[in-house]
């Protein structure tokens, strides 16, 4: 018997609340399927199944906060017939619920079924504000921080303790890359233009795989280098904090599939709707703050990640500064002063990451 | 079409962009990044939902002229006016 455990979603993750099973007892399921939604500090995440096989029990509830760790369902492997599991009644189906996750916890804390909602949010999201208007409320003053400000607190707070970081700085001369992706952009539709941020995207994970040594995970007192580059993305969700899913896979895309896997994760994280693979999987944090309008950025490290790559805006001369957060354990500021010029040469030749 | 209903479109898109932001709060001579925390993700949705919406063509060079809503409105009434004869 197989057992299906509620993973950590982050690094500052205890507890999930699930709210949806999307399996049922004889399902068969594959590795990569969707089965559960579950609710954490930071977002509802679409859980996926990391095993083959056939679903023998659902443990736990929906509604249910539960450990890290909790076995959640019992599977049969591989082989098992489908058959030999009596199914229940057919669970319900319909469309996925699109909320955000601060209008969820207060949705349970105002009891108000976010099912009866209409979203006013982007592609129909419910907001926290739909929530409060319909229960005809105004928010009271916060007295405890919100959930996601706790989370990433948590999440930083063990990368400052855990982490010892150091930063280095490297200015790349991008006159010629803009006038690239200004003549690209001129002879596509908008719908296909590119963003710089798609480039930067693309460079740090071409570096990668030359610098495989700030690619993946400080574990157990020793670096566990990862054979591909999952680009955790620093997502700002406006006044609702910071969230940093992966763009899996980065190095194998081309420049218009992640420009496509920006835009589908953006909006997907705003609505609420990430992935647990996303979530659990990055291997380096990109994060771009040049459109704040800051010269650099110096970031704090995502653990159990090794290195974080930061991006302020393009000066008026034409120069970005690309700045990395390295962890000593893992690499010296040596390396890391290379790894940056690798990322600072390849986006000066665009075409190269074409 | 009306500069009035050019500009309650452009505030709905806005809306969608932006939706913790209150329509009645968006100066409409100041920058809309100044205004709404947009980036340039946001920015260029918006700027295809307006191609959408209007049916227009918007250049990456006329992206200046979309920074405020009062030139937003401009900008569309200008490009959805007839031809001249």
């Amino acid at each position: 018997m197989l057992e299906f455990k509620m993973p950590s979603l982050g690094a500052e993750m205890t507890s999930g609340t699930l709210t949806e099973w999307k399996i049922k007892p004889g399902d068969r399921v594959k590795r990569g399927d969707i089965v559960a939604v579950v609710d954490t500090d930071k977002a509802a995440i679409e859980m996926e199944i990391w095993m083959d096989g056939v679903v023998e029990k659902l443990l736990v509830e929906p509604g249910k906060k539960v450990e890290v760790g909790t076995t959640l369902a019992l599977l049969q492997g591989e082989g098992a017939q489908a058959a030999a599991v009596s199914p229940p009644a057919a669970r319900e189906t319909g469309e996925r619920l699109r909320i955000s996750p601060l209008a969820r916890k207060r949705a349970q804390e105002l009891g108000v079924n976010p099912a009866t909602l209409r979203g006013t949010g982007p592609e129909g999201t419910i907001t926290e504000s739909d929530v409060e208007r319909a229960a005809g409320e105004a928010k009271p003053d916060a007295g405890e921080a919100p959930s996601i400000r706790r989370a990433i607190a948590a999440a930083m707070s063990r990368s400052k303790r855990e982490i010892p970081h150091y930063y280095l700085a490297f200015t790349i001369p991008m006159a010629g890359t803009l006038d690239w992706l200004e003549r690209e952009n001129a002879r596509r539709p908008i719908t296909s233009r590119l963003l710089l941020a798609a480039l930067l995207v693309k460079a740090v994970a071409k570096a990668c795989q030359e610098h495989p040594e700030f690619n993946g995970f400080w574990k157990n007192d020793r670096f566990e280098p990862s054979s591909s580059v999952h680009a955790g993305m620093a997502i700002s969700l406006r006044k609702q904090g910071l969230i940093a899913p992966a763009i899996l896979n980065a190095e194998k895309q081309s420049l218009d599939q992640l420009m496509e896997s920006l835009k589908d994760l953006t909006a997907r994280a705003r609505a609420g709707s990430l992935r647990s693979s996303e979530m659990m999987e990055g291997t380096i944090t990109i994060t771009n703050l040049g459109d704040l309008g800051v010269d650099q950025v110096f970031g704090v490290i995502y653990p159990p990640q090794v290195a974080l790559v930061g991006f302020g805006r393009v000066s008026v001369e034409k120069n970005l500064v690309a700045t990395l957060s390295g962890d000593h354990r893992a690499t010296d500021g040596a390396r890391g002063a290379l790894f940056l010029a690798k990322i600072g040469k390849l986006l000066a030749s665009p075409e190269v990451l074409l | 079409m009306k500069k009035e209903e050019i500009k309650a479109s452009i505030l709905k898109i806005l809306k969608t962009i932006a939706p913790e932001v209150p329509s009645d709060s968006i100066r409409a001579d100041a920058p809309f990044r100044d205004q709404l925390e947009i980036d340039s993700m946001d920015f260029l949705n918006f700027a295809v939902r307006i191609h959408k919406e209007f049916g227009i063509e918007i250049p990456e060079s006329d992206y200046r002229l979309l920074n405020t809503l009062e030139h937003c409105v401009s900008y569309v009434e200008q490009k959805c006016a007839p031809e001249p004869r």
